[in-house]
């Protein structure tokens, strides 16, 4: 395999592996976790590099998941004693975490390819130069080690489905079920330090947050279920990677930039077109909606004044507008439009209700 | 019924308020004379506190005209008191009881101006009055339910308002609180000022208003305690959802058994 | 020791000493408001949705004036803050991930440009990149007087309209009832948070700044119940931390500022935690161990 296919597989990978917990995230209202635990996990990447030695090492994997679960669990730990809200906590905790860990970096470990750039957007166009061999095949190692991280988020995903389900979108049944949310919750936020700390030698601590967050957000427009929305939110980040990836080549820039923006296009479009929550399709709706709503404000305000004294002045078809605070030209049309429906009558200058007006008031009352 | 215009505290007309298009209040229309002690009540979600603030330009109405004592609400900013749920504000913010209580001046005093002596001194005769005037340098976290509500009475009484606006005043707050309110409420009456309510508890409702409007989106009825609170308006207003208990005595009047919670 | 006789001798430390109090008063003061308002990390969406303003101003104008990139930086943080608000408003994705979209997004293409400019042919744009992590060496006296200017403009301005802010922190719907035009305060408060991370972007970094925004501001809350206590402590707090970090950072070597500075502010943000009276964790241990004392001898006189 060429080095581009090599890099775009690493892409590929880390896209997925990002996306799967990144649904979670979105749907516990946990986004922002991921952007702290991207950033402080360098910390325990750092302390494990000085207590091992090495770089590489999978025990850094698990240096870095505990810095990620101790970062959930700080802030947790300064919102409990109640003088910190939730959102100061975690704009806290990580910039404090990221800072030792950078000056720990920059001071003693400048010469182990940790400088501050790679930190923030990682090197995957050198990861075709670090390999390893593993079932006599030669690859490299950053698509290794991601691949087994996708295959454990996937299996994760796969066996406690339910249990994700229930305790994400309803955490009071998930305990009386049986299931401990606080477990539940903490191994979602192993399983996303994990995948950050993977992520973080490919794509570094500010593609880690994109790939998280944009992808399952575009797809959160898309779908109402559980299941789509993991596909599409790999599909996305798929897509978004590949296309990344072109521009990022073709431009001579950054990967991991060209990729964070790819994830920003691809939410853009959605947001525009998407089929029922995108902008166009809601602005069409409203346009829509606003004649039918506009003719019941009418039949209402009949329904309110038919029968009593003031009727000749609040029903009459010259005074209408003024009543309503529409202009002219509206309350004609709208006039136009229930007549059209069947739903009023004019008689000598008076707007009376049908029989169906008088249904479609009704049923606005019954809503 | 056809009332003067200029003679009511409070005339609205054809007052829709809609969000996104589904419709919050319907084709309100509603007179209030002046130097009663309305209470406006109805199911969650009926509009109730939306109507207070369409009322006040707080919030944007689709249709309809609002005036007080004759003029828009924007003319009549000085001679009106707003107290809002309590629950709207974060209790935790760094100010004292008296800060609170004087921001009831903020509007006499206009942009830029800061408060002085002045202000200090009406501030500590409202909190007199409302009997918090010993907890005047207290962080307002530290106060009860009570406390903070006769803390929104303290701010709303240094507006010396000629009507004033009142949302869910007694909701949650202790027996001396209570009493504290009505005694307010009695004295605004006495000097003829006009209070709107938006009230919780059914129970009290004839106990300590005179004036009455049920509302559930639309209004129901609106008028004196007396006629209009009766049990075919409230069975209207709260659709069944609701009970009532006649004892022996009182079958001329409907007592009424406070909703359940939806 | 050595050190504070420096300060007032060497002309760089001197500069830089008063740079990074200017935007440690600053950043303090605002992030009372901001953190208050529950917006803490509105600070850290608008920082990184600086990056590609700044990158953008450069490109435009062929210019590294300080007023320059405080105009790209603000407009594009502005921008980030509508997006989030149109995102909000109009689909059911959350604050939180919203935020996060205009963070990574915006950052993504802050990094795009940067490279970019990396490779023009043009001597003169190196060190943009000095707003990834700040760089408070390189603070010039032009820089220290663009910063100057702004800071006091924006502190000005919230003491002018102090009591207009306060209204619109605890209780904006009183507030409208009286007829103050929420809406502007809103914005006119935020355009003044957005400059108060912007100032500070050369010093501290595009990625830590909303650390000092949010730091000084919640250390100082442990201290006191006023608000007009809690702003000026912030902005205490903010300078202490901004010139006890960039004077270390630029004394002893390979340590970059922005982290410096940041680990400065979390330690008096613990130190406050910890030992401030009334909130402070070890006053409530003392107050708890005291009632005991006094339920047990209770108990066994009783």
């Amino acid at each position: 395999m060429s080095p581009q296919i090599e890099v775009l597989l690493v892409a590929i990978v880390v896209s997925v592996a990002c996306a799967l917990p990144g649904v979670f995230l979105i749907l516990r209202r946990m986004a922002l976790m991921s952007d702290a635990i991207s950033h402080s996990v360098l910390l325990g990447i750092v302390v494990g590099f000085f207590i091992i030695g090495q770089v590489d090492s999978p025990i850094l994997l698990i240096f870095a998941a505990a810095t990620g679960v101790a970062t959930v669990s700080l802030v947790e730990l300064l919102h409990r004693t109640q003088l910190v809200k939730e959102d100061a906590a975690i704009g806290i905790v990580f910039p404090a975490l990221f800072s030792l860990g950078v000056i720990l970096v920059t001071k003693y470990a400048s010469n182990v390819h940790l400088d501050q750039d790679v930190v923030l957007l990682g090197e995957i166009a050198l990861a075709p130069f670090d390999r390893l061999t593993i079932l006599g095949l030669n690859l490299p190692r950053g698509l290794v080690t991601m691949a087994l991280i996708l295959v454990v988020n996937l299996l994760c995903i796969a066996v406690f489905y339910k249990e994700l389900k229930i305790s994400t979108f309803d955490s009071g049944l998930a305990t009386a079920l049986g299931f401990s949310p606080a477990v539940i919750h903490y191994g979602l936020m192993s399983l996303v330090s994990i995948t950050a700390v993977g992520a973080f030698h490919a794509v570094g601590a500010v593609l880690v947050v994109a790939l998280m967050i944009v992808p399952p957000a575009t797809a959160y427009l898309l779908t109402n279920r559980l299941s789509v929305m993991l596909v599409i939110s790999s599909l996305v980040g798929t897509i978004s990677a590949i296309m990344g990836y072109v521009v990022a080549i073709k431009m001579d820039a950054s990967v991991a930039g060209a990729m964070a923006s790819m994830t920003g296009i691809c939410f853009l479009l959605t947001f525009l077109i998407a089929p029922q929550r995108g902008i166009l399709a809601i602005i069409y709706r409203r346009f829509r909606q606003k004649w039918d709503f506009s003719q019941t404000m009418l039949l209402i305000h009949l329904v309110n004044h038919e029968g009593r004294e003031d009727k000749a002045e609040e029903c009459s078809l010259n005074r209408i507008n003024h009543h309503l605070s529409w202009n002219q030209t509206f309350t004609r049309n709208v006039v136009l439009y229930a007549e059209k429906q069947g739903s009023i009558q004019i008689e000598k200058q008076i707007l009376r209700l049908t029989n169906r007006g008088r249904e479609i008031a009704d049923q606005a009352f019954a809503k | 019924m056809p009332i003067n215009q200029s003679s009511s505290a409070i005339e609205v007309t054809d007052l829709t308020v809609a969000y996104q298009e589904k419709p919050v209040l319907w084709d309100i229309d509603m007179s209030v004379p002046p130097g009663v002690l309305m209470a406006i009540v109805g199911p969650n979600g009926a509009g109730k506190t939306t109507l207070i603030k369409a009322i006040l330009g707080l919030v944007r109405s689709t249709s309809g005209q609002m005036l007080i004592y004759g003029k828009p609400y924007q003319q009549q900013r000085h001679i009106v008191s707003y107290v809002p749920q309590r629950g709207s504000v974060d209790w935790d913010f760094p100010t004292t009881v008296k800060d609170v209580v004087i921001m009831g001046r903020y509007g006499a005093l206009g942009w830029l101006r800061r408060p002085g002596k002045q202000e200090k001194k009406l501030a500590s005769e409202a909190m007199e009055k409302v009997g918090i005037l010993n907890l005047e340098n207290r962080q307002i976290s530290q106060l009860s339910g009570g406390q903070q509500q006769r803390v929104f009475l303290a701010r709303a009484l240094t507006q010396d308002a000629q009507i004033y606006f009142m949302d869910e005043p007694f909701q949650g707050v202790d027996a001396t609180t209570e009493r504290a309110i009505v005694s307010l409420l009695q004295q605004f009456r006495q000097e003829g000022k006009t209070v709107v309510v938006v009230h919780h508890d059914l129970q009290t409702v004839s106990d300590y208003f005179d004036w009455v409007t049920l509302l559930n989106v639309r209004r129901i009825a609106s008028g004196p305690v007396d006629a209009i609170f009766n049990e075919s308006n409230l069975r209207q207003t709260y659709g069944g959802r609701i009970g009532f208990l006649k004892t022996e005595q009182e079958m001329s009047k409907p007592q009424v058994l406070t909703e359940p919670t939806l | 020791m050595q050190v504070f006789l420096y300060l007032f001798s060497d002309y760089t430390l001197r500069t830089v000493a008063i740079g990074t109090a200017i935007l440690g008063i600053v950043s303090g003061a605002l992030g009372s408001y901001a953190v208050l308002r529950k917006q803490s990390l509105v600070g850290d969406a608008i920082s990184h949705a600086a990056l590609p303003g700044i990158c953008l101003a450069f490109l435009i104008t062929d210019s590294k004036a300080p007023f320059v990139m405080v105009v790209g930086a603000s407009l594009a943080g502005w921008l980030g803050i509508l997006v989030v608000t149109a995102i909000v408003r109009n689909t059911r994705i959350k604050e939180d991930a919203a935020l996060g979209i205009i963070l990574a997004v915006f950052f993504g293409v802050g990094i795009v440009l940067l490279t970019l400019i990396q490779k023009m042919p043009n001597a003169n744009q190196a060190g943009l990149d000095k707003f990834l992590f700040g760089q408070a060496a390189a603070l010039l006296e032009r820089d220290i007087k663009t910063m100057g200017i702004i800071g006091v403009m924006v502190i000005g301005l919230t003491l002018l309209f102090w009591k207009e802010f306060k209204l619109l922190c605890f209780d904006p719907a009183f507030g409208a009832s009286l007829g103050f035009p929420m809406k502007i305060l809103d914005i006119l408060l935020m355009t003044l948070i957005v400059m108060a991370i912007v100032i500070g972007l050369q010093a501290v970094g595009v990625v830590l700044m909303s650390a000092m925004v949010v730091a000084p501001a919640s250390a100082a809350r442990q201290w006191t119940n006023r608000l007009a206590f809690m702003v000026c402590l912030a902005a205490f707090f903010g300078a202490m931390a901004g010139i006890t970090g960039a004077v270390i950072s630029s004394t002893a070597a390979k340590i970059p500022t922005g982290p410096m500075i940041v680990i400065c502010a979390s330690i008096i943000f613990l130190f406050s935690l910890a030992f401030a009276p009334n909130r402070g964790l070890i006053w409530r241990l003392r107050l708890k161990k005291v009632k005991f004392d006094l339920e047990t001898t209770e108990v066994d006189s009783g």
